[in-house]
């Protein structure tokens, strides 16, 4: 035992003496989080409508005026040709356009219809999809202001409410995947990178050579990780509690003890891809085009699984992140207990056995 | 006398607190082999990168082939060749790719890379080899051909860091061999170097302890000086004392 | 010029002896062009839908089978209760609840007025807002057909009624992967010059080369551009793959001027580069510069609007992303590929680019020291 420790104070030292490397480590998670609480967000709003009014009469200046009271669009007034409309469209200044036809109040009064257009620019084809409803809605609340006095019959009013997240935002969303990414960044890459960086000094060679267990070795570079990663969900939640104020509902315990499982898991990963390969940029490749990019993907937090072919789909399931993204959400924001993630709790502790097992078995082979 | 081709006067570098070469003077002559002694750490290293351009004195001046090591880093740099403890050639590029990169880098002109490559690899018999990748040589010819294309340019002087670590002592017989041609040819060799025996094959030698020259004399000066029978004791006696040491 | 000649000879003979180097650059983008818009696809389909039908009328049962032939909703489960249903929410396997009272029918055509309840899981956002717009615009058109249904057509246009006609422009099957596409291929001319550059200059310090590049006369900036000429022929090599991937395997042919794209990402790649550059001249190891450019890589893409509108952010944010290169580039990228912008509607864009280009590529030249 007082052996390990002395390795563990060796890898500390290592980890502690590189600055850069540490400010990143603990600035990641820091950053993410602000730039997915506060940066992005997956509303629409202050888009640029042009409204192109070319009734200029009393309806439309109502009309106006309603839809310059809502917070989703910056609005531009100018009355353009289509060519026009095209070339503002193309030059990426207007995002949204309204078009009310001339002759809009007498249209209303008399003949009880009146046309409207509304344009989107659907390069962006969810946010056009947004842009159109929002304006079709205001249009329609105006319409409904224009019959106050009329009662419309059969009217089926959707009552919605959102759960979990009445303000719909982003960072429910995404909390859960920054532990996800930052855990699997911290533990895979740089354990990986590690220990295959002392096979290439060729230190590594004196250390399986003393007396000490070659596993304990290897045992000894990932505990640093562990508790690097460990202060760093921490940071993660403190951030997300007081400054995004997303609170933990489910049980705190429970969440750290999923996520130490979650971090076990990854670094088995790094001291995995570390045994099969022998250069640092190999092992960097490998953690980054091979680790990263699948946890952005295929954890469910950024892209619905639901909507990928399903060979992906089917990927997805190897992804240990996908079922930590599960368990966090539920713990977390929907506040479950264990009885609702055993299972996937059993799928990622299956993943780490194996992954150690692997290793374990190619080390051997590796040494005889 | 000759003007001398490297001139120092109380040449000095701190990094912080540590005085890594502290006041160091001495003059080296046209022609002359300089072997720069002195244990690991005793400040050989930064002095030479001084001379050469890669690092600015913190006090004291020199002159290097006539030029200024504080402005005139780069005209120093046209006048001389370096070859670093790390052997940098790139491994990745063949024996004929590495001359014709350092010697377009000096500004050759293609015909005299042509003549002098030709020249190269037939001195040092590497006809087999020119296409062959330099990562794929033993390690001594990786070192004479290092030294070759350090000298390709025809500098004045060439600094030489420990040019012979690791290698075996028929090789090293071998690059001497290659020096004292360079320096029959009129290029002053400035080398460190950690074997006694090398030393013996200088002109003259310093030996530097704790950032300073303790001893500066032709070898057989030195061993009457210090009453010694090799440059072994003499080095040893001078350098018992060192404080610093790796 | 001479010089860069035989620079720019040595490090493209390196870079084709390199064999992982070329797979990266060949493979990689064509690999995650066309894997990436099959995963990153944010087209809302497939909501799954539970429901709660306490009417059992014929109205209910029809505005249930309306929602189901959508295409936009997949009925995945009818309860009894709202209580029974919600576990189906805990779990993911609902993303909607739609309750709909008992005395639906009856009320509806009694009181002129009935509220059905609508849940959403919100903790996906987009999902959540687009699919209850989707459910209030089915509910919306039913309502409408019940109404036309149940009284005469005349008596009803006694009330002003503003038709409204949208139009979708550029892409008129709103098709997410066009719009996925061209962001994801600035991505990656973005993600291999800048590691590719940062990298370079790095390992040439690790291995000590660099050390006898300095004590030669060779000019700083002469050495600069022999590093990023090779890359920046690289960029458009890889860009130029991607552009064909896109079009063979998703059909997309930019609408606007090919020239047009070229010049751009040739401005835009110098900017990079010279990024990669910069951050390689503050690095002692390989592995220290991987991070540092993974660092503000993630930065860059995550606020360069690939995923989220810039247009959304607040303020502070969008002020941040006028200095992110990689911003300009997916927007470029869209609006020549889609609605067919030419070089005037981007001469914002490729000014700043540029001066993007001249500041970084300046400071590095600076900040490469060739002594210490």
């Amino acid at each position: 035992m007082k052996q390990f420790l002395t390795f563990v104070r060796k890898e500390f030292a290592h980890v502690l003496r590189d600055q850069k490397t540490l400010l990143i480590l603990f600035g990641m998670p820091i950053v993410q989080i602000l730039i997915f609480g506060f940066a992005l967000t997956n509303e629409v709003k202050n888009s640029k409508m042009l409204i192109v009014d070319n009734a200029h009469d009393r309806a439309s200046q109502q009309l106006i005026a309603k839809v310059e009271a809502s917070r989703y669009f910056e609005i531009e007034q100018s009355v353009m040709s289509p060519l026009q409309m095209e070339a503002a469209f193309r030059e990426g200044k207007i995002k949204v356009a309204l078009v009310i036809p001339d002759n809009f109040n007498g249209d209303l009064l008399h003949l009880n219809e009146a046309n409207v257009q509304i344009i989107a620019d659907a390069s962006d084809p969810n946010t056009a999809t947004s842009l159109i409803n929002y304006a079709t809605s205001i249009v329609q609340d105006y319409q409904t202001g224009l019959n106050r006095n009329l009662t419309v019959p059969f009217r089926i009013i959707p009552e919605t409410r959102m759960i979990y997240n009445p303000q719909l935002k982003g960072v429910y969303n995404y909390v859960p995947g920054v532990m996800a990414l930052v855990l699997m960044l911290v533990c895979v890459m740089m354990t990986a990178v590690s220990i295959v960086r002392e096979k290439e000094t060729g230190t590594m060679e004196i250390l399986l050579v003393s007396p000490f267990k070659p596993i304990f070795v290897i045992l000894a570079k990932a505990v640093p990780y562990l508790i690097l990663s460990l202060i760093n969900v921490v940071t993660i939640l403190l951030l997300s509690v007081y400054v995004l104020d997303l609170p933990v509902a489910g049980s705190l315990l429970l969440l750290f003890a999923e996520s130490t499982l979650f971090i076990i898991t990854s670094l088995a990963l790094g001291i995995f891809i570390s045994i099969k390969t022998s250069s640092q940029q190999v092992a960097m490749l490998i953690s980054l085009m091979g680790m990263l990019l699948p946890t952005m993907l295929f954890s469910g937090f950024m892209f619905p699984i639901e909507n990928m072919p399903l060979p992906l789909q089917m990927i997805s399931n190897i992804v240990p992140a996908k079922w930590y993204y599960i368990i966090v959400k539920a713990v977390m924001i929907k506040g479950l207990g264990f009885n609702a993630i055993w299972k996937e709790t059993l799928i990622l502790a299956g993943m780490t056995a194996v992954l150690f097992i692997v290793s374990l078995r190619t080390f051997k082979i590796r040494l005889a | 006398m000759a003007t001398p081709v490297i001139q120092t006067d109380k040449l000095t570098k701190r990094f912080g607190d540590f005085v890594a070469t502290n006041e160091i003077t001495f003059d080296v002559q046209p022609g002359e082999i300089f072997g720069f002694l002195g244990a690991n750490g005793a400040g050989k290293t930064t002095a030479m990168r001084m001379l050469c351009g890669l690092s600015i004195p913190s006090a004291g001046q020199a002159r290097v082939a006539g030029f200024d090591v504080y402005k005139q880093t780069e005209q120093i740099k046209r006048n001389i060749g370096y070859m670093s403890q790390k052997f940098s050639l790139y491994e990745d590029l063949t024996v004929l790719e590495n001359i014709n990169f350092f010697g377009g880098i000096y500004g050759l002109s293609n015909a005299d890379i042509k003549t002098k490559s030709e020249a190269l690899i037939g001195r040092l018999g590497l006809q087999g080899e020119a296409k062959k990748l330099v990562g794929s040589l033993p390690l001594g010819w990786k070192q004479k051909l290092s030294f070759s294309v350090g000298i390709l340019h025809q500098p004045k002087i060439v600094f030489l860091d420990e040019p012979t670590g690791g290698v075996d002592p028929v090789t090293r017989r071998q690059f001497w061999n290659l020096i004292y041609e360079a320096a029959h040819e009129g290029i002053t060799i400035f080398v460190t170097t950690h074997y006694m025996d090398e030393a013996e094959y200088c002109n003259r030698i310093s030996i530097m302890v704790d950032g300073k020259i303790q001893a500066l004399d032709t070898p057989q000066a030195l061993k009457q000086k210090f009453n010694a029978a090799s440059m072994d004791d003499v080095f040893y006696q001078l350098a018992r004392g060192a404080k610093r040491s790796e | 010029m001479r010089t860069l000649r035989f620079l720019l000879q040595k490090e493209f003979k390196q870079i084709f002896r390199n064999r992982s180097i070329l797979v990266m650059i060949v493979v990689m983008p064509v690999v995650q062009l066309i894997l990436l818009p099959l995963a990153a696809n944010y087209e809302v389909k497939n909501i799954n839908l539970c429901v709660v039908d306490r009417d059992h009328s014929s109205t209910s049962q029809k505005l249930v089978g309306k929602i189901a032939s959508s295409g936009y909703f997949k009925l995945t489960g009818n309860r009894a209760t709202f209580k029974e249903a919600f576990p189906l929410m805990e779990t993911d396997e609902a993303d909607l609840i739609l309750e709909i009272p008992a005395g639906f029918e009856r009320n509806l055509v009694r009181e002129d007025e009935q509220k059905i309840f609508v849940a959403v899981n919100a903790i996906n956002g987009t999902k959540a807002n687009l699919g209850g717009a989707y459910l209030a615009s089915i509910i919306r058109d039913y309502n409408h057909d019940f109404r036309v249904q149940w009284i005469q057509p005349s008596a009803f246009n006694q009330n002003p009624v503003i038709d409204v006609s949208s139009s979708n422009w550029f892409n008129p099957l709103l098709n997410y992967r066009m719009f996925m596409v061209p962001g994801i291929l600035a991505i990656l001319v973005t993600m291999i010059g800048g590691f590719l550059s940062a990298l370079n200059i790095v390992k040439e310090k690790e291995i000590g080369t660099i050390e006898q590049i300095n004590v030669t006369p060779l000019r700083k900036h002469h050495f600069i551009l022999g590093k990023l000429i090779p890359f920046w022929v690289l960029g458009n090599v890889v860009f130029t793959i991607g552009l064909v991937v896109s079009w063979i395997f998703y059909g997309i042919v930019p609408v606007g001027n090919l020239a047009v794209l070229y010049v751009f990402v040739g401005v835009y790649l110098l900017a990079v580069l010279g990024f990669g550059l910069l951050v390689s001249t503050f690095c002692d190891t390989q592995q220290q510069a991987m991070f540092i450019m993974y660092f503000f890589m993630m930065i860059f893409i995550l606020m360069g609007g690939l995923f989220t509108s810039i247009d959304s952010m607040p303020g502070w944010a969008q002020m941040i992303s006028r200095f992110n290169p990689v911003s300009y580039l997916i927007t470029v990228m869209r609006m020549v590929v889609l609605k067919g912008s030419d070089l005037h509607d981007v001469r914002m864009h490729l000014g700043m680019v540029a001066l993007f280009a001249v500041v970084l590529n300046g400071w590095a030249v600076l900040n490469y020291k060739k002594t210490s």
